[in-house]
């Protein structure tokens, strides 16, 4: 099988048509292994996480949400932004900050928007999506949920993004895609698009109620229940179904300085 | 010198502040009345502290925190001077944050606190209006409370740094129809600008026109629909805004 995919290189402007093949990915006609490309990160707008909706971590914290510091369920949706430094592509090496053992690998499905897209009503909803990439949610873990995660969620390159964008026209189902991550090779975690406590076109509505999403921002529909770690040394590589596959190593911070530069 | 990003005859200018008008790059004086004005940065990252005077936590029954409460916005909600700020109409605590803007001029990585101002480019004035109804204990203060549309009004001027010799030692003030409502200083913060930096720098990198909204003092009190609502800071600025209803935007 072959996908249809947009991807922004460090040679070129916009999007480039790229297809994807089993073994190759063929560019201006052109056929070429993924390591010839250098490839960045295929959206250019704000990234907004959401927290808490996967049906499985909802259930598994349902629990504690009465209690303090809670008090109450979530009632909208719980975003937060993965600001630009964050921003981490294809291949490319993630630092675990120094005094940090393990991070946790949040794989999940972005949405990218493609037009303005403001207070908008579910069933008009996916008019509005542009496609969808392979995000991978990188975070020190943290056990409380009350204030935001700045320190765990912004840090240097960690937000890895792509490799490419698949547009909707190109994509039978979101609602039903399956995300596999692997470490080193091995299949450690398998989470469904189907389990969204908000559906897609439900969360578009919910939160541009309140904000507008511009093209090009990327909506992260949510995290999985007991992500898996990634200490150095590991490769990650997340797999969405009719997408593709994002990869990325994880080193120390000395080894790497995050936002991909080499010091 | 004072910048602002304006719209005016056609297209959108930068301008500078020259004998209290404003002139544009290409040579022309307008008129205040004649222009729209824009944020005056293109933001990067924005970043912006809760509980950052001692004063406004015991306000709002919070003790002050050990560590910076940071959050992040989006673009999406910052509006430019004169703009409208919409209040929707099931909501009983809406109210402004005069506070101190903060623009970082270079890439900043595990900056000390001492040289913390080498990565400053200037100042602005932001109000970091927020709607209490829709707290929610996660990631408190959530996005639904505080970066939603026009929710963040800024400037009108960014001031170039050297223009400000202590910009911890700077009197705030909001007025609410003509009404000083609250007022206060800089000097303050719990976490000052240097500390900022080297905070956030220590765990992240902070680039060029990422803006830092430094928190705000005592005297937040409710607003509505018909308010005017003006925020200043001396030697910067005054950010006037007006409170508007959802009927003005079709809800």
């Amino acid at each position: 099988m072959v996908i249809h995919a947009k991807a922004r290189f460090s040679s070129t402007i916009g999007l480039e048509d790229i297809v994807v093949g089993h073994s190759h990915i063929e560019w201006k006609g052109e056929k070429l292994t993924e390591d010839a490309f250098d490839w960045q990160s295929p959206v250019t707008g704000t990234i907004y996480g959401t927290l808490l909706n996967l049906g499985e971590q909802v259930d598994a914290l349902s629990g504690e949400f009465n209690q303090a510091p809670y008090n109450n369920p979530p009632n909208r949706p719980i975003l937060y932004i993965k600001p630009r430094n964050t921003i981490n592509t294809h291949l490319k090496e993630v630092a675990i900050p120094k005094g940090i053992e393990a991070v946790e690998i949040n794989a999940t499905l972005g949405v990218i928007i493609g037009h303005t897209a403001t207070n908008v009503k579910e069933e008009n909803a996916l008019e509005y999506v542009q496609g969808y990439t392979i995000v991978n949610d990188v975070t020190i873990p943290h056990d409380s949920y009350y204030r935001p995660a700045i320190k765990q969620k912004a840090r240097d390159g960690f937000c890895p993004i792509g490799p490419w964008m698949v547009t909707k026209e190109n994509l039978s189902n979101p609602d039903s895609l399956m995300i596999w991550t692997f470490k080193n090779e091995e299949l450690i975690q398998v989470t469904s698009v189907k389990d969204l406590v908000r559906s897609i076109p439900r969360l578009i509505q919910d939160v541009t109620e309140y904000m507008t999403l511009s093209r090009g921002d990327v909506l992260l529909v949510g995290v999985p229940h007991n992500p898996p770690l990634a200490v150095a040394g590991d490769t990650i590589r997340i797999e969405i179904d009719e997408i593709g596959s994002l990869e990325n190593r994880f080193v120390y911070e000395d080894v790497q300085v995050a936002g991909g530069e080499k010091v | 010198m004072k910048h602002a990003r304006i719209a005016c005859h056609g297209a959108i200018h930068e301008a500078t502040e020259v004998n209290s008008r404003i002139k544009l790059s290409d040579g022309r004086f307008v008129n205040e009345k004649e222009v729209v004005w824009l944020p005056p940065v293109e933001p990067g990252t924005i970043f912006a502290l809760g509980l950052n005077y001692a004063d406004h936590a015991s306000e709002i029954s919070f003790k002050a925190p050990d560590e910076p409460l940071v959050f992040l916005k989006g673009p999406n909600t910052l509006i430019g001077h004169n703009g409208e700020t919409r209040r929707p109409k099931d909501v009983d605590m809406m109210h402004y944050e005069c506070e101190l803007a903060v623009v970082i001029g270079k890439k900043a990585r595990n900056v000390k606190r001492e040289d913390a101002y080498d990565f400053v480019s200037g100042y602005t004035v932001a109000n970091d209006y927020a709607i209490r109804d829709y707290l929610e204990n996660y990631y408190r203060p959530n996005l639904a409370v505080k970066n939603r549309d026009t929710l963040t009004p800024i400037g009108p001027w960014f001031v170039d740094k050297v223009d400000i010799s202590d910009p911890m030692n700077l009197k705030l003030y909001t007025y609410v129809n003509g009404e000083l409502k609250q007022e206060g200083s800089t000097k303050d913060m719990v976490f000052d600008i240097p500390f900022l930096i080297e905070y956030l720098s220590s765990f992240m990198t902070l680039n060029e026109n990422d803006i830092i909204l430094t928190g705000t003092p005592k005297g937040t009190v409710n607003v509505v629909e018909g308010d005017e609502v003006v925020v200043g800071i001396e030697g910067i600025g005054e950010l006037r805004n007006t409170i508007v209803g959802d009927t003005v935007f079709a809800r």
